[in-house]
């Protein structure tokens, strides 16, 4: 166990080492765009996956969580005159979509399955009406937020916004292994296996459903308190887009939702070939492209591609 | 038979070969001694704003086309690298990177609508990059950047500008009206624009007796009809998507609007799809406009473009008479490309004093600059639709349906007041 | 404010709304309501349809609700090979909730992106004679755009629900989602029943489709608009219950309609979908459902 342990702790240093690399020796913001883009996503991803994939709930409302995030930051930006750090930001993000979750998890109780993720969806659309009629933040004609200009030792402030994005990523990523293989994961894994009989059995569900619900607020939320900073003007409409709510769906769906690494690899994925096609071929394509992905994913491959992995090593073990 | 085959290929071959060769030859003057001249940009080709991303790209092929004809610009031919913005501005930081840092382009060209040119500005101030801008509302009053320049006609003052001919029409009339109901649209164009208009109306003394907006996915808007006819409204100014103005003409002609005067800032009216659905429904709407086939507004240029637009744009399922938006498509890049010429080289600093200082001749007629990069004249036309016959796209094409009323130096016919006659 | 005229007004567009809103639901009533199956692409398939009718209405001139009710068998055999390929990946491997959701949130994309493709992203409209013209009855209004949807969606519920519980195979489409065995027994086979009554689903999305393009413009991507609408529709209404779910839909319309002409038109979606949470929290079967 020592051995995994360390494996795991000594990836993740090497990955924000060579994210620190990246920015000395790339000079071209473009990549740290694209990259920021693709962390967002792995970081929803990752955030979904702890209610959707271990807990057994699908929330439809992602992009409630995300926007909500995202208008904490804009408020707060704005209330206090552009002097508070992105950090206390993105912890007020944390914090205010960590308790939104916890009341998603009560909602929990009285709805199952289906039920539920329409309740979610229900309560995204109530959320974007709510701040589309908020006129402090702009309400519906959007709000701006011009781009700092301190940016500590990078060379351009999308690279400090990277290194954020890349810190935050790894924590969720972290968090999420953790919950996985530790005691509370397979507490989750009953209650998605069968919820019932995980309460007949013992298992505190109520518990473990309120903590994956806030840990997945508050992951979603931490997604979203940056993004004002990266596109300079969030208006409801983009914020609560129905593409950010399927990413989060896709991505763990893709790279397989049993396992922890599942919606990094669906993420990194799909992401990527965003990107790419964005600059490239770049059209329609692009929704096409996760059209066709999930489809194609979800009917060949339903455990993902861990789920894949893990069956040729089955087969090559035999 | 053999032999009589392979000779006929052989013939049929050197023959391709030949023309080929000859065709080449043709096509390989002028162009390929220079350096392309790079313009980058990102364009809503998808998602929301694609039908008006993808008419401007039509139009700005046009110019393109044209410009390399005549040899490009500076000796060299011009060259577009594009991406599409899908109508999501988190893909347009990278756009932007990408097009200066990695693609190297010479000069960049905003996306089209505030949503996707505001995310693009922080990267152009920090490169110091003119950035010519496709219809984006009053961005430039968060940036004060002072190389945007905005091809819009909404200026000085767009927040405003863009319903004055509105309000002004309305107190010229005897006896003048009293009260003004104003709805918009929950989305950001829409909002400003009734934001200019509630201004406007205390400018002229109206009073507001109905100020509302509706979300985006309204399917009927006769409750929001009856609800404002409920206020007796004697002025009805409403700033809406196609949709919501598809919807309010249709509901207001059902319900028998008894205002005196009605429309104002209806984005969708322009479109010859709409038109042609509306027809006669159409008749005495005062609404924005930028372009309109009438005599006065005969522009140098702008006919030839708009039968080219025409034939470009058969088939690709985008508004096939074009009056809207691309003539402005076309006229930006022409305001770029003689600044380019007229400084001799692509120095940003230069081309911004140069746009800055200059009035350009285009296809939209003069266009010149204020200190905001926004329009130094406004130029929203109000036009009034007039004896608009049913199902005919034609009579959109010719002058008569489309009357301008207001600014007063491009009037081409008298008002129909009031509305509902 | 609060006018008689204005308030009987507000209440009739919000019945006649509301008509529309069950002709759009119907089809998920049957798949999500009694199959189970959450088919998010219901509302692109209703664009599809918006889109055949607009086809053959700009070349022919045929009248939009015709073409809906014309291409109605078409949809049904699409609706009978999407079942068949759900059922072969998922429901028979019991994967039904998440994959067989992220299946349909991939065809919905997969239908958008071609009509995008194939048509364009321009509005779209249809004309008819009665397009632009109302009845009036004393003070209240009722313009034929919205009058034909609510009496096309009136006919169709009724059909529905009288298919539904007087013919054999309307019987065991309704016994199927709660007792598949017993099913079996009487000697029908679930799989072929649900094949039946999705491809039925589909079949209602052309005619749906037929009357959102007459009340209003229609483009690719309006049906994302919809989404969050018929879900609830369907479950306010009750899993299971047609009249519910024609009952539920009333509600909705009239609410948003009298919010809109009160309130501001702003608000309606918050009350709509505020109504849906209500319910949810109050009583999760919705106002008719059977479980």
């Amino acid at each position: 166990m020592k051995l995994r342990v360390n494996a795991f702790w000594l990836s993740c240093a090497a990955v924000v080492g060579g994210g620190l690399v990246l920015t000395e020796v790339l000079h071209n913001d473009y990549y740290f765009n694209a990259l920021y883009v693709i962390l967002q996503g792995t970081l929803m991803a990752v955030a979904w996956n702890i209610l959707g994939g271990f807990t057994g709930y699908v929330n439809f409302g992602s992009a409630g969580f995300f926007a909500v995030g995202a208008y904490t930051s804009i408020f707060l930006d704005k209330y206090f005159g552009h002097t508070l750090p992105l950090p206390v930001l993105i912890a007020a993000a944390a914090a205010v979509c960590a308790l939104i979750g916890l009341g998603v998890g009560y909602l929990s109780l009285r709805l199952k399955g289906v039920y539920f993720s329409i309740a979610t969806l229900a309560m995204a659309i109530v959320f974007a009406t709510l701040i589309s009629n908020w006129r402090y933040m702009g309400g519906a004609r959007g709000a701006y937020i011009l781009t700092p200009d301190t940016y500590l030792w990078f060379h351009s402030y999308i690279q400090m916004l990277f290194m954020v994005m890349l810190l935050l990523t790894l924590g969720a990523v972290a968090i999420s292994r953790h919950l996985n293989t530790s005691r509370l994961g397979h507490g989750l894994a009953a209650i998605r296996d069968d919820e019932v009989a995980a309460e007949c059995a013992g298992v505190p569900t109520l518990r473990l459903k309120l903590i994956s619900t806030t840990l997945m607020g508050a992951l979603m939320g931490v997604a979203g308190a940056p993004y004002p900073f990266f596109v300079t003007f969030v208006d409801p409409a983009s914020a609560f887009s129905l593409f950010v709510a399927v990413n989060a769906i896709a991505m763990p769906m893709i790279g397989g939702t049993s396992h922890w690494i599942g919606p990094v690899i669906g993420a990194v994925l799909l992401g990527s070939m965003q990107q790419v096609i964005t600059v490239t071929v770049s059209s329609e394509l692009n929704v096409l492209l996760v059209g066709v992905m999930l489809v194609g994913f979800v009917t060949l491959a339903p455990q993902g591609i861990v789920g894949l992995v893990q069956k040729y090593w089955r087969r090559r073990t035999r | 038979m053999m032999k009589r085959r392979s000779f006929m290929r052989a013939s049929l071959a050197s023959g391709v070969i030949a023309l080929a060769a000859a065709t080449g030859s043709l096509i390989s003057f002028p162009a390929q001694a220079a350096k392309p001249l790079k313009i980058g940009f990102s364009m809503a080709l998808s998602g929301g704003l694609a039908g008006a991303g993808k008419a401007a790209l039509i139009a700005m092929e046009i110019w393109k086309d044209d410009i390399n004809k005549k040899g490009g610009l500076l000796g060299r031919p011009v060259q577009f690298v594009y991406y599409d913005d899908a109508t999501n501005p988190s893909t347009v930081p990278g756009i932007y990177t990408k097009l200066l840092d990695v693609d190297k382009v010479d000069l960049v060209v905003s996306s089209y609508g505030t949503n996707e040119i505001s995310p693009a500005m922080p990267i152009v101030m920090r490169k110091k990059l003119v950035f010519p801008s496709l219809f984006g509302l009053a961005v430039n009053d968060q940036f004060h950047y002072n190389r945007y320049f905005q091809i819009m006609p909404a200026g000085p003052e767009p927040k405003t500008d863009w319903s004055k001919g509105f309000f002004e029409l309305a107190s010229e009339q005897n006896p003048k009206p009293e009260s003004v109901a104003i709805l918009a649209a929950d989305s950001d164009f829409a909002l400003a624009a009734a934001a200019g208009a509630k201004v406007n109306a205390k400018k002229y003394g109206f009073k507001i007796v109905y100020d509302k907006t509706y979300p985006p996915g309204t399917p009927d808007f006769t409750p929001i009809v009856r609800a404002i006819q409920a206020a007796q409204p004697d002025l009805v100014y409403v700033a809406s998507y196609p949709p919501g103005s598809v919807g309010m003409v249709k509901a207001a002609r059902e319900v028998g609007l008894k205002a005196k005067m009605f429309g104002g800032g209806m984005v969708g009216l322009q479109f010859a799809g709409i038109q042609k659905n509306l027809g006669p429904m159409l008749d005495n709407i005062v609404n924005y406009h930028f372009w309109v086939p009438a005599k006065t507004l005969n522009f140098p240029g702008v006919n030839e473009f708009l039968k080219k637009y025409e034939e470009a744009a058969k088939g690709k399922g985008v508004d096939p008479l074009g009056q809207y938006l691309p003539p402005y498509a076309y006229a930006y890049m022409q305001v770029l490309g003689q600044a380019i010429e007229a400084t001799h080289g692509t120095d940003q600093a230069k081309l911004a004093a140069y746009m800055h200082k200059h009035t350009f001749s285009t296809v939209v007629g003069n266009v010149k600059f204020g200190s905001n990069g926004e329009w130094a004249h406004t130029r929203v036309l109000m036009t009034q639709f007039r004896n608009v016959k049913p199902n005919d796209l034609d009579q959109f094409r010719k002058e008569g349906t489309q009357v301008v009323l207001y600014p007063r130096q491009w009037k081409s016919g008298n008002m129909v007041y009031p509305f509902n006659k | 404010m609060l006018s008689v005229d204005l308030l009987s007004n507000a209440l009739v567009a919000g019945i006649l709304l509301g008509g529309f809103y069950a002709a759009v639901s119907i089809g998920l009533a049957i798949s999500f309501g009694q199959l189970d199956i959450v088919n998010i692409a219901h509302p692109a398939f209703v664009i599809v349809g918006s889109y055949v009718a607009w086809i053959l209405n700009s070349r022919f001139g045929f009248d939009p609700v015709l073409v809906g009710v014309l291409a109605a068998p078409a949809f049904f055999l699409v609706g009978m090979v999407m079942y068949r390929i759900y059922y072969a990946a998922f429901e028979r491997t019991g994967q039904e909730s998440l994959s067989g959701l992220a299946f349909f949130f991939g065809v919905m994309f997969i239908l958008e992106v071609g009509l995008m493709l194939v048509y364009g992203v321009d509005y779209r409209l249809v004309s008819a004679s009665y397009i632009g013209k109302s009845l009036h009855f004393g003070w209240v209004g009722v313009p034929f755009r919205m009058l034909v949807p609510f009496a096309v969606a009136l006919v169709m519920t009724g059909g529905i629900w009288l298919y539904l519980s007087r013919t054999f195979t309307g019987r065991a489409i309704l016994a199927v989602a709660q007792d598949p065995l017993a099913l079996q027994l009487m000697g029908a086979d679930p799989v072929r029943i649900k094949q039946f009554a999705f491809g039925l689903a589909i079949a209602t999305t052309s005619i749906a489709g037929s009357l959102l393009i007459m009340i209003g413009p229609v483009e690719p991507s309006i049906g994302r608009d919809y989404i969050g609408r018929v879900f609830a529709i369907v479950v306010l209404g009750g899993m299971g219950s047609i009249s519910g779910m024609f009952i539920a839909a009333m509600i909705l319309g009239v609410v948003e309609s009298v919010v809109s002409t009160f309130a501001g038109p702003s608000w309606a979606p918050a009350v709509a979908f505020g109504v849906l949470l209500l319910t949810l929290a109050l009583r999760p079967s919705g106002l008719f459902g059977r479980r």
